[in-house]
């Protein structure tokens, strides 16, 4: 098992390289002298010139690479803002904290409701309950999330009152758990909506394709209750592959967190990267980029891990030296 | 299933896993008779054949010129104007139509762009195998890694804004999905004995790779390709949404959807952000059920 983790975490490095090299070289692709963005323009050359030269920016690609590099490995630092100056990194785990309660709060939700739906619909294949989940599964998926987002701000938040329309706490509040919890009501339904959309119809067809298999037909001809077949022979295997779901949901919860945090006001990762584009503020898209593809790529390896432990044909084929 | 086993052990996964499609492809008759039970693609099949003739045909059916300054402003639906004009006069329902045109244009552009790339590259992995393969899948391991929507608009940012822009954007950065898929298939389709047969005959490697092997990949490419036109489509809708996409004054029916960002257009003035996004709803869905759709029909394990 620590083998098999081991050159888990080998093969992300370069994978993990690779992503910062297609980084730095897109961000150098960006229009624009970044030394225009941090010096003003009235400076003589000459001063303008020493800065550039202070700051490594007349070094060559590779080296100005090498130096990034460097400096993230070493100290974990990832250079300053372009726009506020600040440093990145603590730009990046300020905002960090209100991505990941929304993005997490909304994976723990979504599959809490994809799993036991998708085992219904597949259970009771070609019945009204099956035709009317696969079909919100399909709107869930198909609607547009800045869409819903709207509608339910409109509804809820305009018409009715009933809910804030976007922030994480009132103008002046301070913000207790619950005032946390009201704001992130309509967020997370769009949220929950495109996770449940996406997974319901995956636990299906995993669950069909268990039901189909010759052991479960020998549980029932064995007299076992129909319950019982489902919930102990079939379920379990069943759920296996639905580890992977976790892995595949991140990045995309990641992206979709652009849309709704400018919709709902939420001062995310999402925002930031949003107003860091506005402000063309490379150096902390940059970082935001790594930081993104960083949590993916961990993510991705978790999910294995935890797969790994859940299948014993995956887990013995890794124990006792075979590959 | 497991994410290490598709993503680095693939060849021994792939060719247990991949069934080989060109085997027992389904005739016409049966292809038409398994498509027409899905009753609801059927229907999105109708619905997107009449939003591509709108598409098409825009310039003669639209009421109005869509930057064209008539004398109601921002004033709700009427005989005049169906849908209503926006706050400096044009008529919604021309915007619509001719919005109808960006979507399904980068939908099926994009589209076009990745699958040509990741065929390509898909083919080259699966039948030269060895360190190519490696290369190649450890490429498509770091776009994957990014998530899409935040590498996309960063991209966006730098490369700037416009209808070919985005077209390129999502095609280009769209790629390794398909790529996975091909040499996926090619891995199998490169055991079977007409293959074998065709190198024994001393075809050259290009006549095998696209007279041989490609085009019995294409109906997988072909189910992939429709979702990834359902979701080229959210992304550019996305993408204006948020300005980085098609500029005003050109109607995008994601840019019409993002005037509602302010809350009085949100409150008063429903009508101007209510059907753009109705339109993309229900051009997703249909594409999507049209994809469920086809799965069915091509799937040489269908039975029934």
């Amino acid at each position: 098992m620590f083998g098999y983790i081991l050159r888990r975490l080998l093969i992300a490095i370069p994978v993990l390289f690779g992503v910062t090299v297609i980084n730095f070289i897109i961000m150098r692709m960006a229009p624009g002298n970044p030394i225009d963005m941090l010096v003003s323009p009235k400076l003589p050359d000459a001063a303008r010139e020493a800065k550039a030269i202070e700051l490594g920016l007349n070094d060559p690609v590779y080296l100005q690479y090498w130096n990034w590099l460097k400096n993230l490995v070493m100290h974990g630092d990832l250079g300053y803002s372009m726009y506020t100056s600040e440093p990145v990194v603590s730009m990046i785990l300020e905002r960090m904290g209100p991505t990941l309660i929304l993005m997490g709060t909304a994976l723990v939700l979504g599959l809490l409701i994809a799993i036991p739906l998708g085992i219904l619909s597949a259970t009771k294949q070609y019945s009204k309950l099956d035709y009317i989940f696969v079909t919100g599964s399909f709107l869930g998926i198909s609607i547009p999330n800045f869409f819903l987002g709207l509608i339910l701000v409109y509804v809820f938040a305009v018409q009715l009152s009933w809910l804030p329309s976007g922030g994480m706490k009132e103008v002046g509040g301070d913000g207790g758990f619950g005032t946390l919890l009201v704001h992130m009501i309509l967020p997370i339904i769009v949220l929950v909506a495109n996770v449940a959309g996406r997974n319901i119809r995956y636990v299906r067809s995993s669950m069909l394709e268990i039901l189909g298999q010759d052991y479960l037909r020998t549980a029932r001809a064995k007299g076992l209750k129909e319950l019982f077949v489902v919930n102990r022979h079939a379920l379990r295997n069943a759920l296996i592959p639905i580890v992977t779901i976790i892995g595949l949901e991140i990045p995309i919860l990641f992206g979709g967190a652009v849309v709704i945090e400018q919709i709902f006001s939420w001062p995310g990762i999402g925002q930031l990267t949003l107003s860091s584009i506005m402000n063309r503020d490379y150096s902390t898209l940059m970082g935001l980029n790594l930081v993104a593809a960083f949590v993916v790529i961990a993510a991705n390896i978790l999910t294995d891990i935890v797969y790994a432990f859940v299948d014993p044909r995956i887990r013995k084929s890794y124990v006792g030296g075979a590959k | 299933m497991s994410l290490f086993k598709r993503y680095f052990n693939k060849k021994k996964y792939d060719a247990e896993h991949t069934v080989t499609w060109s085997e027992d492809m389904p005739s016409k008759g049966l292809f038409l008779k398994r498509f027409k039970r899905h009753k609801l693609a059927v229907i999105g099949f109708f619905y997107l054949a009449i939003i591509l003739l709108c598409a098409i045909f825009a310039p003669l059916l639209a009421p109005y010129n869509p930057n064209e300054i008539t004398d109601a402003f921002g004033e709700g639906p009427s005989m005049a104007h169906w849908l209503g004009t926006d706050d400096i006069g044009r008529d919604i329902l021309s915007r619509v139509l001719y919005a109808a045109r960006v979507s399904l244009s980068v939908g099926v552009g994009a589209v076009a762009i990745a699958a040509a790339i990741g065929a390509v590259l898909g083919l080259i992995a699966g039948y030269f195998g060895g360190i190519i393969d490696g290369i190649i899948m450890r490429i498509t391991d770091v776009f994957m890694s990014f998530p899409y929507i935040m590498f996309i608009l960063v991209v966006a940012s730098i490369v700037g804004p416009g209808l070919t822009n985005i077209i390129i954007i999502l095609g280009v950065l769209g790629w390794p999905g398909i790529a996975r898929l091909v040499r996926g298939n090619v891995l199998a389709i490169k055991q079977s004995d007409y293959v074998k047969a065709g190198i024994a005959l001393g075809y050259s490697t290009p006549r095998i790779l696209f007279k041989h092997i490609l085009p019995n990949t294409i109906a997988p490419i072909l189910i992939y390709a429709t979702s990834g036109v359902a979701g080229a489509i959210l992304d550019e809708a996305a993408l204006s949404f948020l300005g980085l996409g098609v500029q005003p004054p050109d109607a995008s029916w994601g840019n019409m959807l993002s005037s509602a960002q302010s809350i009085t257009i949100l409150t008063d003035q429903p009508w101007l952000w209510i059907p753009p996004g109705i339109f993309i709803l229900l051009t997703v869905l249909s594409i999507n059920y049209i994809g469920d759709a086809l799965r069915d029909a091509l799937d040489p394990r269908n039975v029934k």
